[in-house]
């Protein structure tokens, strides 16, 4: 059988299923998502969200299924490759190494050194710099290059994440539950670094529990349920209370209602 | 740009006041030692192994892992040189051979921490007990002794005396604390090392390959471990089966005093450094000073109580 056509999305993704030992996590997951798109994930624990995550950032190889990027079909049997082709995740609390200085983040296995291996770091600090005050838009006198990321809060560490994954060109950042054991005002700041990826043109996927966090970045919703997807929705054909009330039916009867 | 004064910064500049403490305290108490080069001399001979053996360590420990091996291998690998030696006469290739030995033992470490997942503690006590058992199988208690290597350029390189004056294991340790500074802080396997010893998801999702770092990291232990082997075997120009016995925790005390978290993730090679001098002339500097020599334990722990309660109050102001 011949390729499917998928040039004009960024990634699809076609009959995808997944099993660990006879358990099947995944199954028959058919997913677009486009250029400029961003889609939020859904869905309660255990639907098989963080597994599709793992699959695409290649930690998991599926069992069965085709994936496309950019129009071309493609494996991803590492978590190298999926950077090589700008896919880039965003993890809970876990994105950032708390002990070392934000220039050693921000450049953490992509590091700037000479032929030699040896770093550039003068070269590292700067451009954390730059990104710093003008990407972030850092005023605090407080943080610099040298400032140890647990000196952070915790929205400002997923902005470094996001604005990591912007600096080297991901087209698609796969944001998993970016805004668990935030605070409002520290949510809000993820929500704008969100709304940062589409400006720039770029992809994301944004996982998260809260239809409130989501509803106002998002352009489409995703509904997983147990290894399935359940439903799709474009924000503008479902107001946020309609999501919701899908989601509880969901729950309570096995299906969106 | 603005500057931060960081962790490291603070904790070496309190190991190099705790240091100069400790020399006040000699100089003060026992001057007619320590105005003379004399006691110099004998600390550059001997703190060096221990000195090449933390340098080496303080890469294992930053990556939030242990080795209890490396003085078995050390004495594995000893044993190996002076076999070598003894038998083919020619010391490069004994040379050789032990450094040879030494990696393998390393990646014999690896191996079991990297693909049979035992953890590094557990694995190490394991391949502790195989390396001294190796030596005591293959020597039968007995010593070998190297005097035929004294005349050789390498003996010259790895124990002679620059001018009469620097042991050559002084230059190879300071050079090896360069070469690890730069290591550290300046090169990428540093930079990954200190990444997954602080953060194993993060370093796994910005595609550190974890399992390289590790093994690398284990390897070069124990070819630092044959290294200092090597030196130790030559300076007394004797291999003994006992050898590297004692060497475990006054290394392990070395990497902890110079301010290294046992945690991973942070370290610092001039830490190292300075530990390792004070660890090296602790024993001599108390018996200098007028003390009787069962007073050297007593020191040894607190000096290590001290030093590694200023680290953790300077951790937790600056968090």
């Amino acid at each position: 059988m011949a390729g499917k056509d998928c040039s004009d999305k960024l990634l699809v993704l076609v009959n995808i299923s997944k099993s660990f030992g006879g358990v099947s996590a995944l199954r028959g997951i058919n997913l677009e998502i486009g250029y400029n798109e961003i889609v939020g994930l859904v869905g309660d624990n255990g639907a098989g969200k963080s597994t599709l995550i793992k699959i695409i950032t290649g930690v998991h190889t599926p069992t069965t299924g085709e994936i496309y990027y950019k129009g071309q079909r493609i494996t991803i049997h590492s978590v190298r490759r999926s950077r090589e082709l700008g896919i880039e995740t965003v993890y809970q609390e876990r994105a950032l190494a708390d002990q070392q200085s934000l220039w050693r983040n921000m450049f953490a296995g992509r590091e700037e050194t000479n032929r030699f291996g040896f770093l550039r770091v003068r070269r590292e600090k700067e451009e954390t710099e730059r990104l710093l005050r003008q990407y972030i838009g850092f005023t605090s006198k407080a943080i610099t290059v040298d400032s140890e990321v647990k000196s952070l809060s915790g929205g400002e560490k997923q902005g470094i994440a996001i604005a990591r994954a912007l600096y080297f060109n991901a087209d698609l950042i796969l944001l998993d539950e970016p805004t668990v054991a935030l605070s409002l005002s520290e949510t809000q700041k993820v929500l704008d670094f969100v709304l940062d990826i589409k400006k720039r043109g770029k992809s994301a996927i944004f996982i998260s529990h809260s239809i409130y966090h989501l509803y106002p970045v998002v352009d489409r919703f995703v509904i997983m349920d147990r290894g399935r997807i359940a439903g799709e929705f474009k924000k503008e054909s479902i107001t946020q209370e309609e999501l919701i009330e899908k989601m509880f039916n969901l729950v309570r009867t096995g299906t969106l209602g | 740009m603005l500057k931060t004064v960081t962790r490291e910064t603070k904790i070496e500049i309190s190991i190099v006041i705790v240091f100069f403490l400790i020399y006040l305290l000699f100089l003060l108490g026992s001057p007619d030692v320590f105005t003379r080069f004399d006691i110099y001399y004998s600390f550059m001979s001997t703190i060096p192994f221990i000195g090449i053996l933390a340098l080496a360590m303080t890469f294992v420990v930053i990556l939030g892992e242990m080795d209890l091996s490396f003085p078995s291998v050390l004495a594995f690998s000893a044993w190996v040189f002076g076999k070598v030696l003894e038998l083919a006469g020619n010391v490069w290739l004994a040379a050789f051979a032990s450094l040879a030995t030494g990696v393998l033992a390393g990646l014999l470490n690896s191996l079991l921490i990297v693909k049979v997942r035992i953890p590094s503690l557990v694995a190490t006590i394991g391949t502790q007990f195989f390396f001294r058992g190796l030596v005591n199988v293959c020597a039968e208690g007995k010593g070998i002794s190297l005097v035929a290597a004294k005349d050789s350029l390498f003996y010259q390189i790895c124990v002679g005396r620059l001018a009469g004056m620097i042991p050559a294991q002084a230059i190879w340790m300071f050079g090896l604390a360069v070469w690890f500074w730069f290591l550290l802080n300046r090169h990428r396997f540093g930079a990954h090392v200190l990444l997954v010893g602080d953060n194993k998801d993060s370093a796994l999702m910005m595609g550190i390959e974890i399992d390289r770092v590790k093994t690398l990291v284990f390897t070069q232990m124990g070819f630092f471990a044959a290294f200092a082997g090597i030196l130790s075997t030559l300076e007394v120009t004797y291999f003994w089966p006992s050898q590297g016995q004692g060497y475990l925790l006054t290394t392990l005390a070395a990497v902890f005093i110079g301010g290294t978290s046992v945690f991973g993730g942070k370290g610092t090679i001039l830490g190292t450094f300075i530990g390792s001098l004070i660890i090296g002339s602790l024993e001599a500097g108390i018996i200098a000073i007028g003390l009787t020599g069962f007073w050297i334990q007593l020191i040894h722990g607190l000096i290590i109580m001290i030093s590694v309660s200023i680290y953790s109050v300077i951790l937790r102001k600056s968090t």
